[in-house]
């Protein structure tokens, strides 16, 4: 397991990840994608054209906090003693950040394709080496953040109880779960020493 | 003569807009803030590095107010108009930090 550095020449943000590394960020990057664009949770496209024009149609977004919980933590409620505040800045604003969230998630997958991860990496040996310029090192930071709120949100995570964590068996999925988003962490943190953080 | 009559007025006017200037601007200017909140998840060096990154602000200052809000629970990161405000409170949510707006108190 190894994390983000710094190529002193290039300053390109340098890190080589094992097939079963990578081919794990993409499958949690995909899940993300597809949880964000889970259109139960925003207005339809394909909706009477009749109801757009009354609901405000392309300009119309979600005036309640998603049920998901996940949904929830990266779409939070803007104002918190102001209902009617709260539902217009989400209506004008989730669609955006949903937007901006999956290209982030999707900017990921894209990387490690490129890098060279195959659809199905069947080699054990086989490593990606993922090179970031400025720009994108800081959309992986984004993306990598909303896929640590997304697991700690499923594991209900809370400060300082990692001895609850260690304390499960090594077979427990949500231990397992939870080692993931520890790597995550990890991942987030060379990522932020990287780029001079 | 038609114009000396006319014009003081127009000079009166000004000065008591004058007057209600100081007012309008503390009531329109700093009114709001937006507070970002702790949560369990977010690590203490990205929010130091949000905070450093879109408020330009520096190290020190974005270390102390990532402190607040990891000992304190929230912290106000900054204050304007609340059109700004939203502005604040979208990109924070756009990091993945817990941010709110409200009035100052």
């Amino acid at each position: 397991m190894a994390g983000f550095v710094r190529h002193r020449r290039s300053k390109h943000i340098i890190a080589t990840l094992s097939g079963f590394e990578a081919d794990l960020l993409r499958s949690l990057a995909a899940q993300l994608v597809e949880l964000l664009r889970n259109e139960a949770a925003v207005p339809s496209e394909n909706a009477d054209p009749m109801e757009a024009l009354f609901t405000g149609g392309e300009f119309s977004g979600p005036t309640t906090a998603p049920d998901d919980p996940v949904l929830a933590r990266l779409f939070p409620n803007a104002y918190r003693d102001d209902g009617q505040a709260a539902a217009e800045f989400r209506r004008f604003t989730e669609g955006s950040l949903r937007d901006g969230k999956a290209q982030a998630a999707a900017t990921i997958i894209d990387t490690l394709e490129e890098a060279g991860l195959p659809d199905e990496p069947g080699s054990e040996e086989l490593t990606i080496d993922v090179e970031l310029d400025l720009v994108t090192a800081e959309i992986w930071m984004r993306a990598l953040t909303d896929l640590r709120l997304a697991l700690g949100t499923r594991l209900e995570v809370e400060e300082g109880d990692e001895g609850y964590w260690y304390a499960l068996p090594d077979d427990d999925p949500r231990g397992q779960a939870h080692h993931i988003y520890e790597w995550l962490g990890y991942l987030q943190e060379t990522l932020i020493q990287a780029l001079g953080g | 003569m038609g114009g000396v009559t006319t014009a003081s007025p127009v000079e009166v006017d000004p000065g008591v807009e004058e007057d209600l200037v100081p007012d309008e601007i503390t009531l329109t200017d700093t009114p709001w803030v937006t507070v970002v909140w702790n949560d369990p998840v977010n690590l203490m060096s990205y929010v130091t590095y949000v905070f450093q990154k879109y408020f330009g602000y520096s190290k020190k200052k974005s270390e102390k107010l990532m402190l607040e809000v990891h000992q304190d629970g929230k912290s106000v990161v900054s204050s304007g108009s609340r059109e700004e405000m939203e502005r604040d409170v979208q990109a924070m949510h756009e990091y993945g930090l817990w941010a709110t707006l409200s009035k100052s108190e």
